[in-house]
């Protein structure tokens, strides 16, 4: 086993950083009252305050005025409000048709997948082989009784960034709702609600350095949508329960430490990762688009071997990774974002997914790609697949 | 730090036994699960003198228990008579390793059903196998002994999940006791097709669930 170990599965979660910690603490020791009671005692109105604070940052890195944002425990939260909030206020005026694509993060895809089952009708557009959705089968599918419509900023697997602004323009002009899951573009690709037509907008803190639990939805003036987390009057009556104060300004903190630079050197171990596999390493496929993606975003499939075996022997070397192999799925199925880019079982099965932090190094990066063509080449020596290519020993060979 | 595998399943993994394949094999078989994707090729040398396994090889495209099951079960049958290979069981093979997470248990039973269709391609191919009998209800009922349920690690058959089975001309209808939106019925269903549709007489192949 490795003393050190080398995370590269920061779109699952990442590594707090010591100043949103910092940033969190006071919220733990003075200002912990409930913020609701301004009317009532000093602590109280502090509490309010520090939560107005970070509500305004969030509004400000979105574009958006501060009461359009709204805290929650985090983007599963935020996407089964937006479908379930908006289904809630629209389902008996306008109509019980939702459109989501196919390669939709979980938030969203079980929630319609529940909705389907209440009597909704849900559409899932179909990506190409690239992730990317078809803007004419979207606008054909939008109908009169159309009342949301829900595709991701990025794929969570394969990193495809969609162009919202024209998703977004088709909706506004079709006049319906438009919800995008941000989960892992918010603060690593530009998302300017003042701009993009998108009327909720789904982010988290947990991809950004910040603390777990808390996330957020961006609501656009007007928009309709029922209350169904019931309780107190928090969040504009939106959302009951007791605010998630440090949380709230562990987010902000996490947010402004963001800087663009930070995405720039993101891409740049990305797109070294990726060329360096894809020259070195024979079979392999690049998942998702090559530059149109998630700049912290790496998915390959190496051909001939399964992905959890891979994962299990970077983890002997210290490399923390994930996999869209159905042997490391709960549900014993393979990923449903590569079968939805038209990729088999084999694809599936073979595909790695590394996704960079602020903490990773051009090093480790280098690292990584080393240690997965020694471990690739390892198992396709013990694979019956591919041996018509392999039975010649020599184009088995990598080079790194 | 505790790992759901065991540390013999673990040194396996990292240093699998018997690897490669055998030119001229006297048995050899693929299996295949659909429900996970995992696959194990198996090879075998059979001294015909002794009816013994004088040598055996693995390959496998699959996960570490995988991996493990096809390296480990190598070890036990190499140099077992074919009828005393045939009755290696997963039990066996997973106790041999120091235990299997239930989880895992679809994709490991692929090596002793490797190992067994291994000697059955040797006994078909030496004349060793009786007549072909038209599929009933219980040769249905013992292929589904042999998909596993993935919630318990055991057979679908153990865990009362088959709840009906029916056999018409050819046509089977297996009904499983478990909600169609279960997290699992797409595998299972996979799975059960994948060992029943092969049946030499059987044309179709219909599961269903129960709610």
């Amino acid at each position: 086993m490795q003393d050190k170990r080398i995370y590269l599965d920061n779109s699952a979660s990442t590594r707090l950083d010591e100043r949103v910690l910092e940033a969190m603490k006071p919220c733990f020791f003075d200002t912990y009252a409930v913020a609701t009671s301004e009317f009532a005692y000093t602590q109280g109105i502090e509490a309010r305050e520090a939560l107005d604070e970070a509500r305004e940052t969030l509004g400000k890195a979105l574009n958006a005025a501060p009461e359009e944002f709204i805290f929650t425990s985090g983007s599963t939260e935020s996407s089964n409000m937006a479908l379930k909030g908006v289904a809630l206020a629209l389902g008996k005026k306008k109509g019980k048709h939702i459109i989501v694509s196919k390669i939709e993060d979980f938030p969203v895809l079980h929630s319609a997948q529940s909705l389907e089952r209440q009597g909704f009708k849900i559409t899932y557009l179909d990506v190409d082989d690239e992730g990317f959705i078809d803007l004419n089968q979207l606008r054909d599918s939008i109908t009169d009784e159309t009342i949301l419509v829900s595709i991701q900023h990025a794929n969570q697997e394969i990193g495809t960034v969609q162009g919202i602004a024209s998703i977004g323009e088709i909706c506004r002009e079709k006049g319906t709702l438009f919800h995008t899951d941000a989960t892992h573009t918010f603060r690593r690709v530009p998302l300017d609600a003042g701009k993009i037509p998108v009327d909720l907008i789904t982010v988290s803190a947990h991809t950004l350095h910040g603390p777990k639990g808390i996330g957020g939805l961006y609501i656009r003036k007007g928009t309709p949508i029922t209350k169904w987390l019931d309780g107190g009057f928090q969040e504009f009556d939106l959302r009951a329960g007791l605010e998630n104060i440090p949380g709230a300004a562990g987010f902000a903190k996490a947010v402004g430490l963001v800087i663009p630079l930070e995405n720039i050197q993101l891409q740049a171990m990305r797109d070294r990762i990726i060329d360096r596999i894809l020259a070195g390493i024979p079979d392999t496929t690049l998942n998702g688009h090559r530059w149109k993606r998630l700049p912290q975003n790496v998915n390959i499939s190496f051909h001939f071997v399964e992905g959890e075996s891979i994962t299990l022997h970077l983890d002997m070397h210290g490399f923390a990774v994930s996999t869209g192999s159905a042997c490391f799925s709960r549900s014993l199925q393979g990923s449903h974002v590569i079968y939805g880019i038209g990729g088999d079982h084999e694809r599936a099965h073979g595909s790695i997914r590394i996704t960079l932090s602020r903490y990773n190094t051009i090093e480790e990066a280098d690292a990584v790609v080393e240690t997965l063509a020694e471990v690739v080449q390892e198992l396709r020596k013990i694979s019956p697949l591919g041996k018509e290519r392999y039975g010649e020993e020599d184009k088995n060979e990598v080079s790194i | 730090m505790k790992f759901p595998y065991s540390e013999t399943v673990l040194e396996h993994f990292r240093h699998p036994r018997n690897v490669g394949k055998i030119e001229d094999a006297d048995g050899k078989s693929i299996e295949g699960s659909p429900a996970c994707g995992d696959m194990v090729a198996v090879y075998i040398m059979v001294d015909p003198k002794t009816n013994k396994i004088s040598d055996i090889k693995f390959e496998s495209y699959g996960c570490a228990s995988n991996i493990a099951t096809g390296s480990i079960i190598t070890e036990l049958a190499k140099g077992k008579t074919l009828d005393e290979a045939k009755k290696i069981t997963w039990k066996e093979a997973s106790d041999a390793l120091g235990g299997l997470p239930k989880i895992k248990a679809h994709c490991s039973v692929l090596a002793i059903e490797g190992l067994r269709s291994a000697i059955q391609n040797y006994e078909e191919r030496h004349g060793l196998v009786k007549d072909r009998e038209p599929t009933t209800v219980e040769i249905v009922r013992k292929r589904l002994k042999k998909v596993m349920n993935p919630i318990s690690g055991l057979d679908l058959v153990r865990t009362n999940l088959v709840k009906d089975i029916g056999l018409k001309n050819g046509n089977i209808r297996v009904v499983i006791d478990l909600p169609e939106n279960h997290q699992f019925a797409p595998a299972i269903k996979e799975e059960i097709m994948e060992k029943i549709e092969p049946l030499w007489d059987v044309k179709e192949v219909v599961v269903d669930f129960t709610e």
